[in-house]
């Protein structure tokens, strides 16, 4: 943990997320309240940033073409931008163990189909999948959450069926073998929790790669329904008023970035501290 | 290598069999009837069960499947429910602007990926490499809808200088030889500026981590032992021995550009396969989104196989 955040990537990207993630949990107390309040919409709407309107309001971020305060729908939606990240990586990662470790531990004709599965599904362009799938049913939340979760795991089910092999064939695995251990505990308690590093790298950047695409399906309509802000439908509102509001599209996006760029900085830093013995430079493959 | 290529190309095909597959029998459990779509609120149940007789889509599902793939093989792929054309002409009109596209900003991603990359590895640690870690990191993270949507925010509506979508101007069908050319470029110059911005972030950091790796290995002392100068062991010896991880990277990148492509298209209303798509999702086009589907997984295939040749090409152990 220290090495961690000595390391200036680590302690960046920590310090991004910790305030991002205050400021969605706290949102009620760092905003004005209300994401999808409207007041007088004549007279408060694309109020430019640090203005204050009519009735005393500040606006830090100015208004949107509701009136509607752009930094309140940035905290409210890191809420549900941050969650459909973590969320939808924790059902990648799930279900990427159990496979990568089925198809690692033991062979035969499970194996191949499990990794054959996995090439297959690797091969498909996620965006067409995730398109697909979010067209078919009606778009929420909880199902970009289940859709980005069920498109993401391949990657992790790769990594951990080649730590899982590596790891079987290691003295202490066999030595569990030879004590008597059943198979589902050797590989619960033994092969997996050493297999676990690269997964959580993977996982750091799988969330940001996550929020990103939540925002791309948001942005075409088909993920986080208006008027519930995320960051994706709040670039998507202001795209049609570039010019004479362009605070209502830019902030989400800066927001946006400074959170992947702190989830890949830390991914990055989380590896190098847990893993100082085999530095490689390669940057880490993000769950996508 | 040929019959490794051949193998290749068999488990390609299987993949994109599998994608049509897939789609039809997602299509089959989605909610909703495609008949309910095409007739509309106001059908009586007696309108809508002559219909679907009409379509087959009473018929039992394996038959239907069978059906389908045998005229989707023979090039029948059906009539867009939303334009009422041939869904072949409306994806035969778009595929070129894609691959145009596509194309140019996959060169371009890595010829400045492989530059920017090599001159951090070349000079590791030093404030060149950290300013260009901090670029190349941003530039990774950075959704390209709007990347997109901010050029054309600063070139379009503040300097005013290039056009924010379509591939021509209105008036393109008059212009000639050079001045066509121009309207061209002018048009692609945002859209592929911003997919390239994109996708150089990511081959910057691979080239730059391919290299770093290869730092330490014994060539790499022997070319330094032997007195070439750094430059002449970066160029000769550290990154033609990178390249070979880099081409096969380029293969795995295409679906991660397709999907790029699909929403940067969007965003310039770019009359490509991505945005073709995109409108067939949002207004239920069933025919249109099956058939986008299989195109852009044989492209996302065909490009994994160019990637293989290439590698075999640069390495001569992977023959």
């Amino acid at each position: 943990m220290k090495r961690l955040l000595r390391d200036y990537r680590g302690a960046f990207g920590a310090l991004v997320l910790a305030i991002a993630v205050t400021c969605a949990i706290a949102a009620p107390l760092v905003t004005g309240g209300d994401p999808t309040a409207q007041r007088d919409i004549v007279a408060t709407r694309f109020l430019a940033p640090l203005s204050t309107d009519g009735t005393g309001a500040f606006h830090l971020l100015g208004t949107d073409r509701f009136g509607r305060d752009v930094w309140t729908r940035l905290a409210y939606g890191a809420r549900v931008s941050l969650g459909v990240g973590v969320l939808s990586v924790l059902i990648s990662i799930t279900v990427g163990v159990a496979v990568g470790a089925v198809a690692g531990y033991w062979r035969g004709p499970l194996a191949v189909t499990l990794l054959g599965l996995t090439d297959f599904a690797l091969a498909l362009p996620r965006i067409v999948v995730l398109l697909l799938l979010a067209a078919l049913w009606r778009p929420s939340t909880a199902l970009v959450v289940i859709v980005l979760g069920f498109t993401g795991w391949m990657s992790v089910a790769r990594l951990v069926h080649g730590e899982v092999r590596a790891l079987a064939a290691r003295p202490f695995v066999e030595g569990a073998v030879a004590v008597g251990a059943r198979r589902l505990r050797v590989l619960a308690r033994h092969i997996l929790p050493n297999a676990l590093t690269p997964v959580i790298v993977a996982a750091a950047l799988g969330v940001g790669n996550a929020i990103t695409f939540e925002a791309s399906l948001s942005f075409l309509g088909l993920g986080v329904q208006p008027p519930t802000p995320s960051w994706g439908n709040m670039i998507a509102s202001g795209r049609d008023v570039l010019v004479n509001a362009p605070w209502v599209a830019t902030a989400p996006g800066v927001a946006l970035v400074l959170v992947v760029v702190a989830c890949t900085l830390l991914g990055d830093a989380v590896r190098d501290a847990l893993e100082p013995s085999a530095v490689s430079h390669q940057p880490s493959a993000p769950v996508s | 290598m040929l019959t490794r290529l051949a193998a290749r190309a068999l488990a390609g095909f299987g993949v994109v069999a599998g994608v049509v597959t897939l789609t039809f029998f997602l299509l089959q459990v989605a909610p909703g009837d495609p008949v309910e779509h095409l007739l509309g609120p106001a059908a009586t149940p007696d309108q809508i069960a002559t219909q679907r007789h009409a379509l087959g889509l009473d018929r039992p599902i394996a038959i239907q499947y069978t059906a389908w793939v045998s005229r989707f093989i023979r090039g029948d792929w059906g009539i867009s429910i939303a334009k009422g054309r041939p869904v072949r002409s409306v994806l035969g009109d778009a595929w070129p602007a894609t691959v145009r596209l596509v194309g140019l900003s996959l060169v371009l991603t890595y010829l400045l990926g492989i530059v920017i990359g090599a001159v951090q590895a070349h000079r590791r640690g030093s404030r060149t490499d950290t300013a260009l870690s901090v670029i190349t990191v941003t530039l990774f993270a950075v959704p390209g809808f709007w990347l997109g949507l901010m050029l054309v925010m600063m070139f379009t509506y503040w300097a005013r200088v290039l056009p924010a979508f379509g591939a021509a101007g209105l008036d393109a069908d008059y212009l000639t030889g050079w001045s066509r050319l121009a309207d061209g470029l002018r048009h692609l110059a945002l859209p592929l500026v911003t997919l390239t911005l994109i996708g150089v972030g990511g081959s910057a950091r691979f080239v730059r981590g391919a290299m770093l790796d290869l730092g330490s290995q014994a060539f790499v002392t022997t070319a330094h032992a032997k007195g070439l100068s750094p430059w002449q062991v970066t160029l000769r010896h550290t990154l033609r021995n990178a390249l070979t991880p880099v081409v096969t990277l380029l293969g795995l990148s295409l679906p991660a550009l397709f999907s790029g492509a699909v929403l940067v298209e969007t965003v310039f209303a770019w009359p490509g396969v991505g945005r073709v798509f995109v409108e067939a999702v949002q207004a239920r086009d069933y025919p249109v989104v099956t058939a986008a589907t299989a195109v852009s997984a044989t492209l996302v295939v065909l490009g994994n196989l160019l990637a293989d040749a290439l590698a075999a090409w640069l390495d001569p152990r992977l023959r």
